[in-house]
Parts: C-alpha cells; sequence; structure tokens
C-alpha cells in the first residue's frame, strides 16, 4: 500500500507547496533543524510540567502519559473551514432533531427511514428519556465531529462524538504552546484564535439552564475523579470556565434540586456538564452500583430542575451502526443534502454486505458498533493473516456487531522528525457547541496524527499524537 | 364502585438516617375504567421534594429522608372509581413505543423453562392464547406466599414451580413477550371479598393484543382484572414499576411495617 | 468553595509542609552523626520518634541503623510520613484542587514532585544527601513563594495557611515531647557536653540556630529554648507563632463567611489558655504534661476544622 499516493495537505499531490502553507514554509526553511529539535523537548517538558497527561486506564497513577505534540501546525485555509463549519452545523442540527424524534414521535421510523431494529436492539436507547424535554430543548451541548480529508476538496466524516467528546483541553493547549514557542508565526499568518472556548463553553451551558431560576445558573463539571484518563481536561475546563470540578461524592439531591457540598453547605448546581457515562450516572435509576453518580439526579432530570449536558441518551446518536443512516437522517430532519459526506459504510447485520465485507476483508477497516477508541478494529490492508482469520471468524459469529468502511486514502500532513519533515496520516475532531442561542463552532479543533509511518490509527491510546491546528483568515 | 384505600408504610431505622432518598411509584393512574378522585400522599419523617410523570405515564415522588431521622412514615389515602371492563385497559398512549414492551430485561429474560410453558399455550386468537397462558402459568408456579425471592427472574419462579404474584406476572412476561406480544408489569390494589386489611400490595401483568389494546391478566386469582382492581404504575418489569425504590446512607433497617385498607365506599 | 476542596488544600500543606521537616530532621541526624564522637544509631531512634514514624519502622526492621533510618524517612513506600509519600500526597491534593490553585503554584507543585520522585527513585548515597535535602527544601519552599507570589488571600489561601500551620505546630511539638527531658531544669549536667548535643539538635531541627542567636545571645540555656520553641512569637515555627496564625486564619474564614465556626474558639483557647503564660508558667505545668496536651489539642482542633467546613459527608 506504500506506493499509492496520498493528498499531502502541505505539498498537495504535485509536491509543490499549497498556499495556506506558504508563509509557513518560508518560516520553516529559514529555521535551523537543531533549534527546532530543541523546541519540540522543550514543547514536551512544558506539558509535562503543566500535566497535560492522560492516565493509561487500569494502571497506577504513576502511569500519566504524554500524547506526543508536534510542532508542525495544521492549516486550513479560512474558505476550505468555512465549507467545512456549515456541514457540520447541519449535521449537528440533525442529530439533535433526531434525538429530540427518537424520544418523541419516532417520526423517523413511522416514515420508514430508519429501521425499528436500529433504535429497539440499541443499548444506548435510554426508555429513561422517553417524552423528557431537556431544559432549553438541547440534547447534544458539546460535539466532536472527526472528519478526515482525501484531497483538496474531499472531506468525510468518520465519525460523530455526541456524549462526551474529549480532546478540547489540547486543542487549546498546543495553541498556547505553538504562541510560547513561535510567537513570530503567528504575526506572519492570520490564525483564527481558539482561546474563546471555554467563555463559549460557559456561556453556551448557562444558555441552557431551566427556565426561570431567577438567578445566574451554577454551573459544575462532573468527572469521575483524578484517575480517570481525561482528568486533566475535566481541571482544566473547570479552571477555565471558573466552576466548580465535582465527583459524585461532592453531591446530593437535596430540596429536589442537585446540590453541592461546599464549605458553607450545599448548594444547588442548575447545569452539569458532565463526564461521566449515563449508565453511572445514577445508582437508583441505572447501574446500582455506581459510585460516580448521585442518586436521585435523573428525579431531578426528569423533574425538569437540572440541566444535564450532553443529555442522557445522546449516544443512539452516535452509534457507528446508526452512523451509516446519517444521510438519511440529515436529509429528513434539515430537508437539506447532506454537506458533508459520510464514509460508505457495509452494515454486516445486511447479508449481502456481510458477504461483500467476507470476500474484501483484507482492504476493507471492520469497526465494532459500539467500540471505541480504536480497540477491536480491524485495518485489513495492515492485518495479518492470524488477524484476518481471527476476525472473520468474530464477523460469521456476530455480523450485527460490526460495519465496515473501505480503507480511505487518508491525507497526510508533515510532522518533524529527526531527518526532517515526514508525512504522517491526520485526523481533524472540530468542537461544537449548542445551545438555544445557535451553534458555535471553534475554528480548527483537535488534529490527531498517527506518527508510525504508515499508520492509519491516530488514537492516542494507539500511539498517536497531536497538533496544532490553524483556521487562516483568508 | 368506588374503593378507598389508605396505604401506610413505616420504616424504623437502628441508627439515624444521615441521607436517604425514596422514589415512590404509589399514585393511581386515571384511566379508561379507572378515574382517581381524590389522592393524597403524606409523609413524617422525610418531605416530598419532587414530582414528574415518568416515560410509563407513572407518577414517580421522590422523598428525601430527614438528616438524623429514626422513623419514616409514608401514608397514601384516597379515593378510585372504577368501572368493569373485563381487563381491557384499552389503546397504548405513548409516550413510549409499543415495541418497549417487547423488550426483554433481566427479569423477564426466557429460558428453557418459559420457552416449553409457551408451546404448550394454543388458541384461535391472540386473546384465546393470552387466556390459555394464564391458565398455564398459574398451573406451572403455585401461589405460596413467603417462599420466594423479590429478585427472582422468571425462570427461577419457574423452575421453582412457586412464587407470589409479582413472579407469576413475570413467567407471564416472559412468555408474552417470547410469544411476540407486547406485555407489562402492573402493580396496583386489590379489593378483597372477605377483608379490608392487607400487608400488601398486588401485582398483575399486560399484555398488549390486536383489536383490544392492553388487556390484563391475573395468573394469581386466574381471571382478568375486574372493577376490584386499582391499577397503581406500569413497567417492563417488577424493578421498572416498583411502588418504592431507594438508597441510603446510614440507618440500617430495624422494622418495616405495611398497612393497607381496602374497601368498598 | 467545595469541602473537598478544603479538604485538599489543607492536606496538599500539610504534607508539603511535612515533608520539608522530615528533610529537615534527616540533616540534623546526619549532622549530629558527622560531628559528635561516639554518636551511636541511637540518636536515630529519636529521629524517627520525631518523626513519628517509629513504631511503623520498628515493624518493619530488625534494629535501628543510619541506612536504614534515612532510607525509611526519605523514600519508604511503607512509610506514609517519608518525603517521598508526602510529595506524592501533597501532589496528588494539588491535582484534585487544581481548580483552585494559580497556574504558578500547580507547576511549582509538579515540578517538584517529578524532581523528587525522579531523584529519590533509587537509594540516596551518603555522598549526595545533603544536596537532595537541599533541593527537597528548595523546591518546597518553592510551592511555598509561589503560593504566597501569586495566590489570592481568600478561604482557599486560608486553608493552604492552616495546614501549614497545623503541621508545624504539630512537628514542632513533638520535636519537644521527644526532647523534653533535656530541658528541664535540672541540678545535674546543666551545661555538660551532652545536653549542648541535644540543644544543638532542638534547635536544628527547627532552623533555629540564628535566630535563636538573635533572640537569646550565644550561650544555650533550656528554658530560653523552651521559651523560644513554645512562647516566642517572632520565631516562624515556635508554637505560640502557628497558633496565632491558625487563629489570624481561622478568623478571616469566620469574617468571610459571615460566622465564626467552633474550631476558631478552640485556637482562640489555646492561644490564651496556654500560649499566652510566661515559661515558668509552662514548667510549673510540666512540660511534658503541656506539650502532650497541646498534641491533644491540636488533633482535636484538626478534627473540628474538618467538621465546620465540611470536608467529608
Amino acid at each position: 500500500m506504500n506506493d499509492q499516493v496520498y493528498f499531502d495537505e502541505m505539498l498537495g499531490t504535485e509536491g509543490t507547496v499549497r498556499r495556506p502553507y506558504q508563509p509557513f514554509n518560508t518560516w520553516f526553511e529559514g529555521e535551523d533543524p537543531k533549534h527546532l529539535r530543541a523546541k519540540q523537548r522543550e514543547a514536551e517538558d512544558l506539558f509535562r510540567l503543566t500535566g497535560i497527561t492522560f492516565n493509561v486506564y487500569g494502571r497506577a497513577e504513576a502511569e500519566e502519559r504524554l500524547i506526543p505534540f508536534d510542532i508542525i501546525p495544521r492549516i486550513i485555509s479560512g474558505r476550505e473551514w468555512q465549507k467545512l463549519s456549515r456541514g457540520i452545523e447541519q449535521r449537528v442540527r440533525a442529530i439533535n432533531a433526531f434525538l429530540y424524534d427518537i424520544y418523541h414521535g419516532q417520526e423517523i421510523v413511522k416514515a420508514g427511514r430508519l429501521p425499528e431494529q436500529m433504535i429497539t436492539r440499541n443499548d444506548a436507547f435510554l426508555p429513561e428519556m422517553i417524552g423528557t424535554r431537556p431544559p432549553g430543548g438541547v440534547y447534544t451541548h458539546i460535539v466532536g465531529i472527526d472528519l478526515v480529508r482525501t484531497g483538496p476538496e474531499e472531506f468525510y466524516v468518520l465519525e460523530d462524538n455526541a456524549r462526551t467528546p474529549s480532546g478540547v483541553s489540547y486543542m487549546l493547549e498546543n495553541r498556547e504552546t505553538m504562541l510560547q514557542m513561535f510567537p513570530e508565526l503567528f504575526s506572519r499568518n492570520r490564525v483564527q484564535p481558539v482561546s474563546t472556548y471555554p467563555g463559549d463553553l460557559y456561556n453556551s451551558l448557562a444558555a441552557c439552564a431551566p427556565e426561570g431560576l431567577g438567578r445566574k445558573p451554577t454551573v459544575g463539571l462532573l468527572t469521575p475523579g483524578i484517575f480517570n484518563s481525561a482528568y486533566f481536561e475535566h481541571s482544566f475546563l473547570a479552571d477555565e470556565m471558573g466552576v466548580e470540578l465535582v465527583e459524585g461524592h461532592d453531591l446530593r439531591v437535596e430540596d429536589g434540586r442537585l446540590c453541592m457540598r461546599t464549605t458553607l453547605g450545599y448548594k444547588p448546581i442548575d447545569v452539569l456538564y458532565r463526564r461521566v457515562d449515563d449508565d453511572f450516572l445514577d445508582p437508583l435509576t441505572f447501574n446500582p452500583d455506581s459510585t460516580l453518580g448521585v442518586p436521585g439526579i435523573m428525579d431531578v432530570y426528569r423533574a425538569g430542575n437540572l440541566t444535564i449536558a450532553n443529555a442522557p441518551g445522546t449516544g443512539i446518536a452516535d452509534d457507528k451502526a446508526i452512523y451509516s443512516y446519517m444521510p438519511e437522517i440529515v436529509e429528513f430532519y434539515t430537508g437539506e443534502r447532506p454537506l458533508l459526506e459520510n464514509v460508505p459504510t457495509w452494515r454486516c447485520s445486511d447479508k449481502e454486505s456481510l458477504a461483500y465485507v467476507l470476500d474484501n476483508l483484507k482492504e476493507l477497516v471492520v469497526k465494532e458498533v459500539h467500540g471505541s477508541g480504536g480497540y477491536g478494529m480491524l485495518i485489513g490492508p495492515t492485518a495479518t493473516k492470524k488477524e484476518l482469520a481471527e476476525f472473520r471468524k468474530k464477523l460469521e459469529a456476530r455480523p450485527g456487531n460490526y460495519i465496515a468502511q473501505p480503507t480511505l486514502s487518508l491525507s497526510t500532513v508533515p510532522i518533524f522528525t529527526k531527518s526532517g519533515l515526514a508525512p504522517r496520516h491526520v485526523d481533524l475532531r472540530p468542537f461544537v457547541l449548542v445551545s438555544p442561542k445557535g451553534i458555535n463552532i471553534t475554528p480548527g479543533g483537535l488534529t490527531r496524527v498517527a506518527l508510525k509511518k504508515g499508520s492509519l490509527v491516530v488514537n492516542s491510546s494507539q500511539g498517536g499524537g497531536t497538533k496544532d491546528t490553524w483556521v487562516l483568515e483568508d | 364502585m368506588n374503593l378507598t384505600i389508605r396505604h401506610i408504610t413505616r420504616y424504623r431505622f437502628e441508627e439515624p438516617v444521615n441521607f436517604g432518598l425514596q422514589q415512590l411509584r404509589k399514585t393511581p393512574k386515571s384511566r379508561h375504567s379507572q378515574n382517581v378522585l381524590r389522592w393524597d400522599t403524606s409523609v413524617a419523617g422525610g418531605q416530598q421534594s419532587l414530582s414528574y410523570t415518568d416515560h410509563h405515564q407513572n407518577t414517580v415522588d421522590l422523598i428525601e429522608i430527614d438528616r438524623g431521622a429514626q422513623e419514616l412514615v409514608i401514608t397514601c389515602e384516597g379515593e378510585v372509581h372504577l368501572d368493569d371492563n373485563h381487563g381491557v385497559v384499552g389503546r397504548h398512549l405513548g409516550p413510549a413505543p409499543l415495541w418497549l414492551y417487547r423488550r426483554v430485561t433481566p427479569q423477564t429474560k426466557a429460558g428453557q423453562g418459559v420457552r416449553a410453558l409457551v408451546r404448550g399455550v394454543s388458541g384461535d386468537t391472540e386473546l384465546d392464547r393470552a387466556h390459555a397462558l394464564m391458565a398455564a402459568v398459574a398451573e406451572a408456579v403455585a401461589y405460596e406466599v413467603g417462599t420466594s425471592e423479590s429478585d427472582w427472574t422468571a425462570e427461577e419462579a419457574l423452575s421453582a414451580g412457586r412464587g407470589v404474584c409479582q413472579d407469576h406476572s413475570h413467567v407471564f412476561i416472559a412468555c408474552a413477550r417470547e410469544m411476540g406480544l407486547p406485555a407489562r408489569y402492573v402493580s396496583g390494589y386489590l379489593m378483597l371479598d372477605h377483608t379490608t386489611e392487607q400487608d400488601a400490595m398486588h401485582a398483575w401483568a399486560e399484555a398488549h393484543l390486536p383489536g383490544l389494546g392492553w388487556v390484563g391478566f391475573d395468573c394469581s386469582n386466574c381471571i382478568s382484572p375486574d372493577q376490584r382492581y386499582v391499577r397503581v404504575a406500569t413497567g417492563m418489569d417488577y424493578h421498572d414499576a416498583a411502588p418504592v425504590r431507594g438508597t441510603r446512607q446510614g440507618g440500617a433497617l430495624e422494622a418495616l411495617d405495611v398497612e393497607i385498607e381496602v374497601a368498598q365506599q | 468553595m467545595l469541602g473537598k476542596t478544603a479538604n485538599g488544600l489543607f492536606w496538599m500543606y500539610r504534607a508539603l509542609e511535612r515533608a520539608e521537616n522530615t528533610a529537615r530532621l534527616i540533616e540534623t541526624g546526619q549532622r549530629i552523626a558527622l560531628t559528635r564522637m561516639g554518636a551511636s544509631d541511637e540518636e536515630w531512634r529519636s529521629v524517627l520518634q520525631t518523626a513519628g514514624t517509629l513504631d511503623g519502622y520498628i515493624a518493619d526492621h530488625e534494629k535501628v541503623t543510619k541506612d536504614a533510618a534515612i532510607d525509611w524517612l526519605l523514600r519508604s513506600r511503607d512509610n506514609p510520613s517519608s518525603v517521598l509519600c508526602c510529595v506524592e500526597q501533597a501532589r496528588m491534593n494539588a491535582r484534585t484542587v487544581r481548580t483552585a490553585l494559580t497556574g504558578e503554584v500547580w507547576e511549582a507543585m509538579n515540578g517538584t514532585y517529578m524532581r523528587v520522585k525522579e531523584v529519590l527513585a533509587r537509594k540516596v548515597s551518603e555522598r549526595d544527601l545533603p544536596q537532595v535535602l537541599g533541593m527537597i527544601r528548595q523546591r518546597t519552599g518553592l510551592v511555598r513563594g509561589a503560593t504566597h507570589g501569586t495566590m489570592l488571600r481568600n478561604d482557599i489561601y486560608d486553608f493552604a495557611r492552616i495546614g501549614t500551620f497545623l503541621e508545624r505546630a504539630d512537628n514542632t511539638a513533638r520535636i519537644i515531647d521527644v526532647k523534653y527531658y533535656v530541658l528541664l531544669p535540672s541540678v545535674t549536667a546543666v551545661g555538660t557536653s551532652i545536653d549542648n548535643v541535644q540543644w544543638e539538635t532542638i534547635l536544628r531541627s527547627v532552623s533555629g540556630q540564628g535566630g535563636y542567636r538573635m533572640e537569646y545571645g550565644a550561650s544555650s540555656e533550656p528554658r530560653d529554648i523552651a521559651q523560644f520553641l513554645i512562647l516566642n512569637r517572632r520565631m516562624p515555627r515556635s508554637l505560640s507563632f502557628c497558633a496565632h496564625k491558625l487563629r489570624d486564619n481561622l478568623g478571616f474564614l469566620g469574617s468571610d463567611y459571615g460566622e465564626r465556626a467552633p474550631s476558631f474558639a478552640k485556637i482562640d483557647h489555646i492561644d490564651r489558655a496556654y500560649l499566652s503564660l510566661d515559661i515558668d508558667a509552662v514548667f510549673d505545668y510540666g512540660l511534658h504534661e503541656f506539650i502532650q496536651k497541646m498534641l491533644l489539642l491540636l488533633g482535636d482542633l484538626g478534627r473540628q476544622i474538618e467538621v465546620d467546613y465540611r470536608f467529608y459527608e
């Protein structure tokens, strides 16, 4: 597969520097590689000192790791971004309309546009949300849309993250780091700022507070605790927003409201940005063994006294099987053709598709419907014979558990290596905020990069790194 | 016919309660042949802090137990007008979609026992088959108070061959869903002929039948509910429709005392 | 502020103060061992006792040796009061209360943790010991400095200070508790070289030799040392100084929150009834009894603060 030609976002396919990268390239060529290597190390020290780490699941506290940071920015032109953001906005609007419909009339099922089993057999569907209208009518306050690129004009949505998308702190810290290390780059390029995100997030959450409070809403951020892999991000966002970072044991239901234990007694919280999964949210309603949540929180929520962001049950919208219906979903709720394309997807639950997938396993990427983080996934072209055989068995045993997609020729962006620039595959996760006031997309997002040569897996848990992502003012 | 109901639940705790919540589903529904004329829930040793309607159209009240309480008394009292409708509750109203009641829950999961029971059920119409199922369940599981556990599944009750109304309902629901019928659990009150005093609520099942909508089946008495039956809460299974779900910190339970009076007005 | 945050701040600074004090105790022990003829490993027994970890040490070791004692105090995972454990605990608490700290304090804390963890990853040789101990004092001082220089004077700061001074008072009281007998006015052995060693040990453990000389001159008198450590209001590690700071910060919390908590009444009582005496009254009370009483009252104060400010549910 290495003789395949990939679209490089800096050099195109012809090897000439593309326009958005030209000022950067001029700068880069005037720099001493030794100096840049020192900067790269400096960046890592900075990250370590700031504590921008993630905990590896199932290991002790000692295992805090850095997500490798690459100093070469990924640059997107203003025009490209405009086009993308229109598509993202349309998609996010459709996702919210879909969630409202699924938990109310299920018109899309009645209209025959989505098979009923997609909902009835879906574990992410929360019956407790049926008939509940979240405050402000918003389900997904924060969405991350994973995009990949295959050519100058070709973008695809790889995945929607409608539960608790993470990574936004890396987007912000990557920019801070670049600003500190290479201030001169930002006077040569007009890069749209991302630093407004925490303020936007706060305003967006506050705008979704339960109605009739008669006071400024109190926002809190619920974390599973300091051993959670994304704890850094939780504390970072709480800090930047100026809100309390709470854990389940700081909270209880009092006087029909969610309250936090302060040094002056229990005080109400009106909007809870939770980074705890649905199942753990309320031992009284869901998993009775959970110690991460708050008993009775769902009762407070269903009585309309609390906003939970994202709303419980939003996982139904980012399920990989639902993903394959996103074009229909967008059309059904917006009445428009989708502006952003889906990656063509075979649902293995379908007999003919399964047969195709089994016949072409070596060319395809196979994913678990409910999996995340690059686990439980097969990448046909790089898999060994043994892996292929094992996956074939899995597919035959539980076809409904898998979808398959072609291996896309993911675009590359250079990273800085010992021997200079080298192309590596990337994806992009822009972050979207939804409130009754509108949809807000921070220009750029998190670029994840597969650091291993030829690798297509960008997940941090599988050796991926990140880059600062620039959207230029054209 | 009008029934008056008085239901007192008294909890005594060994030590003072530090923190406690109770989710109640104890308010009868006003629908079809059942009309709640008045209903009142009062709490001593706690406060009713909020109320909402859940996805099965149950009224849910949240009770917060007072800090330091050593006793909690919940009194529900009211009057309900009932007409005999031969167990027919009628058309499915939302918000939960009908298909939800085809979903299997841990307590209503079909195994060998359920499937064997279903195989023995015959009849010309769905209604006939549902009645036959009721009889089959009653025969397979003897009604015996105090011999089953409250967390038993349908299969466990079947293999034990005994149980109470909760077990009967779970077995019926598991079988009905296995037969392709939407089915649900009902908790409620039943007026008894010989006495007004009781020590537990009753439970039965409902299946959704073509042309009729929801129809009740009380396997414990082998009849479809009549005007002596008061529907309180519905759900996928006992857990979903339970009159009380609670959580407590501190205050180990010392004694639980239930007094129920159901009388014809 | 969350009760959990108050708790985290309190323990972060308590652990940091303890790490520093333990480093200072090791320094003193080492100094005595090197400069006194015939100093025995027994001296380390009292160092361990002062650090409050003698029982734990004995449960883990056959006998007291200098090497084992230093390793236990510096880096043992089985000793929750070892420098390494304290710094780890401080940093873990800092992560929990990250949103209450300034970036500079957090970075100082995280940097301290990274450095200490690296240096204490292996056994520290005798040659490297002075440097390592110096680094620990400097690093903890850095966190304190960042705290002074960048944090708002609000309830966050108050809890940080309360943790610091409660630990410090406790530490000074333990130093006196272990060596109280050498400070008793005794008819024999006054001014003998043995006592001189002991007095120096005491002053060194609180970095107080210079301060003592400024206040009392060059000659060491047990009565003066006791006065210095217990009642001197200028000495930043004396019981009286610490109690004053605790009273100040609990007082600030009271005015911030619009209500004085029971813990304020407790520190006020400690200050008035015990630390406003003169040193003769302390000796009349009985030095040992006095210190025992102090330790008891400080423990009780700590528990009251936890309750007053809802550290736990």
